[in-house]
This record gives C-alpha cells, sequence and structure tokens, in this order.
C-alpha cells in the first residue's frame, strides 16, 4: 500500500502548478477561516476581560446585565443578603465604571475604573511597580500596563492625573491576563474610592464578587441570590453569556458567519475544480492502472490520500499564515484583539476536511466510473 | 504442438438490447499458443479492439467463454481478476498511458509496485528490463523527454516488468513512424518473446505483418480467416 501511496503523492506534488493551486486555496480558504474566528474570539476575549482579570468564582448581578461593561447598580442590602446565604465564604462589592480623566498634558482620556473591596481587595492585579498597599493612598491609583497604557502618557509612579477634579495619583502598575475590549486604559482603585470620585446612581454596587465554599453550594448560592431578584453566574457562565451576548445579540456573529462560510466556499470552489481537474487530467491514467491491474479500493485510497494530503499541508500553511498575519499585526497594532484558540483550529480543519472530503468524491466518482476498456478504445 | 496460452469459445459482445442491439464480437473462437505472436486484424468497427478487451479480462463478453492456461478468467470475481490480470497478462497501450509526472523508471515499477513489492525493489527491477529495451541511460528522465520509439520500449518494459504469460499489444506502432515501429516489433519479436510468452497484437499496419505467425483476420465482428505462415483458412 506504502508504494501506491508513494506513486500518488509522486503523481501530486510533481505537477507544481495543480499542487500549488490546490494549496493555494485551501490555504488561503484556512487563513480566512483562522483569521476570521481568531479576530472574533478576540474580541469576545477581551469583551471578557473584566471577568477573566478579576478572577472570581461567581459574579451577582441584576438579570438584566448582558455584558459586564453594562453594568446595573445593585443595592447595599443585596450584599449582605448575598452574605447571609449558606456556601458563601465570602462575597465583597465590584465597582466597575467608565471616566474621564485629565491629563498632565491637558488631554482627557475615557478610562475604566474598577474599585476594589477596600477591606479584602479582591480581584486585585499583578503588580510590577508599587505596593498593593499603595492603592490605601490617599488618592491612589493603579494603572494597568497593557496596549492602551500609552494613552495615559506611558505614567510613573507619582503622575498625577484629574479625575472629576479630584486629584489622582499614580501608586502602581499593574499587568493583567487580558487588555479590554474598548480601547481604554484601565484603573484600580478602592470601591470607597470610586464611588466618592465618579458620579453614580442611589445604588453603587456594580458586581457582587462571591467565593463558595465548595462546589456543590453554587446551585443553592443561586437559588437564594435568584430569591432576591438577582442573578448569580459562575466565571465561565458570565463569559458565556457575554459572547451569546456579541454573537447574537449583535451583528457580529451573523458577520463572522458569512465570512466563515464564504472562506469556506472559495476554499471549496478553488480546490474542488482544481482537484477535479487534476483527476480529469489523469483519468485516462488511473484507466491504464485499472486495467493493468490496480483494485478499485486501491485507487480511492490514491486519490484520499492526495485529498488528504493537499489538505492537511494547506492546513499547515493557513494556521502559519494566520499565525504570521496576527503576530505581525499586534506587534504594530497592539490593540489588535486576535486569538488563535483550539477551537479555530478545530473548526477550520473539520472544514478543511470537509473541502478535502467532496474533493475526492468528485474524484473518486470519475475514478471508479472510468472502465479499462476505454482506454482501449481510445 | 505448443500449449495453449487463450482459448475462445463462441465469444460474444453486444450492445443495446432489442432492436438495437448491436454485435461488437460474434461467436468468436479461436485459440493462441505460447511462443507466437497472434495478430488481430480488421478494419475499423470490425470488433478487434472488443476482442482484445474481453480476451484480457477488462471488458465482461455477454456469452462464451475466455481460458488462459485452463482459467476461466471471467468465472474470476473482480478483485481476483484484476489481480489475474496484474500477475499473468502485460498490456501495452496505443498511447502508451505512461505517467509523464513519474520518472521512466518509476512508470516501468508500477506493476510491481501494485504487486506490493517493496518500492526499492522495484525500481531496483524494472532498472533491469529497462536494460533490455536499452534505456537504463534515460531511467530518470520524465516520459514527455523522450521520443515515441522511445516510450514504446518504456511501455513494453512496463508491460513485461511483471514476467506476464500473456502479452496484450494494442496498436502497436500506430504513433511510430514506419522504420521505428519495425524497429519495435522486431525487438519484441527477438527479445520479449519466447517459448512460455503468447503476444496478441491488434494491429492495421499491414507493414509490421512479417513479424506475426498467425494473423486473426476480423471483419463485422466475426472471425473471418486465420492466417498462418504464408497459408491461410476461412472460418
Amino acid at each position: 500500500m506504502r508504494g501506491i501511496l508513494k506513486i500518488a503523492y509522486k503523481l501530486l506534488v510533481n505537477d507544481s502548478s495543480k499542487f500549488a493551486a490546490l494549496l493555494l486555496g485551501i490555504t488561503f480558504a484556512v487563513f480566512l477561516m483562522v483569521q476570521m474566528t481568531s479576530l472574533f474570539a478576540g474580541i469576545l476575549n477581551r469583551a471578557s476581560a473584566t471577568v477573566i482579570n478579576v478572577g472570581a468564582d461567581m459574579w451577582v448581578m441584576d438579570p438584566a446585565v448582558q455584558t459586564v461593561a453594562n453594568s446595573i447598580p445593585m443595592p447595599d442590602y443585596v450584599l449582605d443578603a448575598v452574605r447571609s446565604v449558606r456556601g458563601v465564604r465570602y462575597a465583597v462589592p465590584l465597582y466597575s465604571g467608565g471616566a474621564l480623566v485629565r491629563l498632565h498634558s491637558g488631554a482627557y482620556q475615557a478610562v475604566n475604573v474598577l474599585g476594589l473591596d477596600d477591606t479584602s481587595l479582591f480581584g486585585r492585579p499583578k503588580l510590577i511597580e508599587g505596593q498593593i498597599s499603595d492603592i490605601f493612598a490617599e488618592n491612589g491609583f493603579i494603572v494597568v500596563k497593557d496596549s492602551e497604557y500609552p494613552k495615559m502618557e506611558n505614567p510613573k509612579r507619582g503622575t498625577e492625573f484629574e479625575l472629576n477634579d479630584n486629584r489622582g495619583v499614580i501608586v502602581g502598575i499593574a499587568q493583567v491576563a487580558t487588555s479590554g475590549l474598548f480601547g481604554v486604559p484601565t484603573l484600580y482603585t478602592t470601591f470607597n474610592r470610586a464611588i466618592q470620585y465618579i458620579p453614580s446612581s442611589r445604588f453603587t454596587i456594580s458586581y457582587i464578587l462571591v467565593e463558595p465554599k465548595n462546589i456543590n453550594d453554587v446551585a443553592r448560592i443561586k437559588q437564594n441570590v435568584a430569591a432576591l431578584g438577582y442573578v448569580a453566574l459562575t466565571k465561565e457562565e458570565f463569559m458565556k453569556q457575554i459572547t451569546n451576548f456579541y454573537m447574537f445579540k449583535t451583528g457580529l456573529g451573523v458577520n463572522l458567519l458569512l465570512m466563515t462560510v464564504m472562506s469556506f466556499v472559495v476554499g471549496l470552489s478553488i480546490s474542488g475544480q482544481t482537484f477535479y481537474t487534476f483527476v480529469l487530467e489523469n483519468l485516462e491514467k488511473f484507466g491504464a492502472l485499472k486495467a493493468i491491474g490496480a483494485k478499485s479500493h486501491e485507487l480511492v485510497y490514491m486519490i484520499l490520500f492526495q485529498a488528504s494530503f493537499t489538505a492537511l499541508t494547506g492546513y499547515g500553511l493557513g494556521v502559519g499564515l494566520c499565525s504570521a498575519v496576527i503576530a505581525l499585526a499586534k506587534f504594530r497594532l497592539p490593540d489588535y484583539a486576535a486569538m488563535i484558540t483550539f477551537t479555530n483550529l478545530a473548526l477550520a480543519f473539520f472544514m478543511v476536511l470537509v473541502i478535502a472530503g467532496i474533493s475526492s468524491y468528485i474524484g473518486v466518482r470519475k475514478v471508479l466510473r472510468i472502465e479499462p476498456f476505454d482506454i482501449f478504445r481510445g | 504442438m505448443p500449449a495453449t496460452a487463450i482459448k475462445t469459445t463462441a465469444l460474444c459482445k453486444w450492445f443495446g438490447d432489442g432492436e438495437a442491439r448491436t454485435y461488437a464480437v460474434r461467436e468468436v473462437a479461436f485459440e493462441a499458443y505460447f511462443g507466437e505472436m497472434l495478430y488481430i486484424v480488421g478494419p475499423s468497427g470490425s470488433g478487434k479492439t472488443t476482442l482484445l478487451s474481453l480476451i484480457s479480462g477488462i471488458l465482461r463478453p455477454n456469452q462464451g467463454k475466455v481460458e488462459i492456461e485452463g482459467v476461466d478468467i471471467w468465472d474470476l470475481p473482480n478483485d481476483a481478476l484484476a489481480e489475474f490480470r496484474l500477475k499473468r497478462i502485460g498490456f501495452v497501450f496505443q498511447d502508451f498511458h505512461l505517467f509523464p509526472r513519474l520518472t521512466t523508471v518509476e512508470n516501468v515499477a508500477i506493476p510491481l509496485i501494485l504487486r506490493k513489492c517493496n518500492w526499492d525493489e522495484s525500481i531496483a527491477e524494472a532498472m533491469k528490463y529497462l536494460e533490455i529495451v536499452g534505456l537504463k541511460e534515460r531511467a530518470h528522465l520524465p516520459p514527455v523527454k523522450l521520443s515515441g520509439g522511445e516510450q514504446q520500449r518504456v511501455a513494453i518494459a512496463r508491460a513485461i516488468v511483471s514476467s506476464p504469460d500473456i502479452l496484450i499489444m494494442d496498436e502497436p506502432t500506430a504513433s511510430l513512424d514506419g522504420d521505428t515501429g519495425k524497429n519495435i516489433l522486431s525487438f519484441v519479436q527477438k527479445n520479449i518473446l519466447n517459448d512460455k510468452r503468447c503476444i496478441v497484437i491488434v494491429t492495421h499496419d499491414a507493414r509490421i505483418s512479417e513479424f506475426a505467425n498467425r494473423i486473426l483476420r476480423m471483419e463485422d465482428g466475426k472471425l473471418k480467416r486465420i492466417d498462418s505462415n504464408g497459408d491461410s483458412h476461412e472460418k
């Protein structure tokens, strides 16, 4: 069998123009598919940045909340009520909101402010400069050093700014796992300072972060929170909810689907047609092989091998090209929100298999139908 | 008396049914022997290519039998028949049907590779046959770089590389000029034909008739006459 496959391999790669066209088609399709889905994955990841960076196991929120950026403030009693639920190890408030800061240069810059529980500082970021306790210093803020950091005019410890006529001072520089989606810098401070400096409604708690005693308590906590008229989601559920919002309640999901389908169709058209031409050109030769004594299933193996080899090589090239483009884009544009996930790769792989399957099906049909007698008839 | 290589009995092949039925081969019975070069000749449409396909196991007859060394080949299941062709019958096609993307020696090695022989051993064996047909020096060129006569010799090497008992040649001189055609047939007669091999050739090229031991003449699907060593008898 290996000998037959070697013949198939040589027939394929030695026809360099056809092989190049086949590879180009599949590589292009894979590139587009992975690129589109990676962009979407990157956007979704960034949309959940606060959830990922804060890292709480459970989040309590108003039932109308759809994304972490659009919180609906809750009254203080909810925090007390949640703390009293059996199975809650602890529950702390989180402030999350937008604000405008006036920088040293006089320019205004939108920022995202996260106010951490004053007692525990639960959800604090990893500091690369300064001490976390400095957050309690007068007007203390910690700035996140991510792709948005330069928009704050690259502040250092001690850099001052204005936030709603209040003085703010950078006391630490932090690192987080994921940057936000909306291209604004992130500042951490205490909960009480956040609600003091930023105008807000009567209610001030954006989210209540809950640590259950153990995994079995999650259901009970959800039930008790629901009885209060609020909703408690695990970290994964909250991220899923955010994903669903962007996928199904904005145009993003449909656009992504359309682009992915188009990429698939383009890849299928180029590869399918080229492979069909390739098989057609070799059809008489396959007929001659049949006459000589090759069995039908051996010819099918040859076609399947050729289609699979092309598909897998194109897949590798496509993924490699996409990775290179994303790396280059991130190098030039730090805000570029693309992320290749295993799901993206698996989806593209599945689609490539479908392309290979359809292309080889067309080829196999032709090869099985060719009669050796046709070779004699010319 | 030489042993019988091929024996056909009341061989019939028709296409279509009812009033549309057309006979391509009708009641053809003959024997071919080891050590002979048997020509099948006749005008276009006389059924000689169909007959060649029937006796080589690639077109199923509607009636009659084809026995090769006593084996009724059309009693064999499809895969067994393919295996039989691979081991016992060599083919030289009219247009050679060499793979342009393989080297000459790889083309010759194909039947051995189909027989699941090791790749390197198949190539080494194919090289010996290329030497027999005088093309060892061109072994690593693609067939498209060879002349028509050389391609024909490559096709012959491919047909005999697995030492078949029966060699089937379809219009072997159709793509060649007169001298090259004669040289090829002369080569086949001297180097390929032996007491353990029967060569059946379909041709309408009268210039090469001198190499035939017997000539089977077809007309309208029927066997009209068999000429042998200058003699002939009507069927």
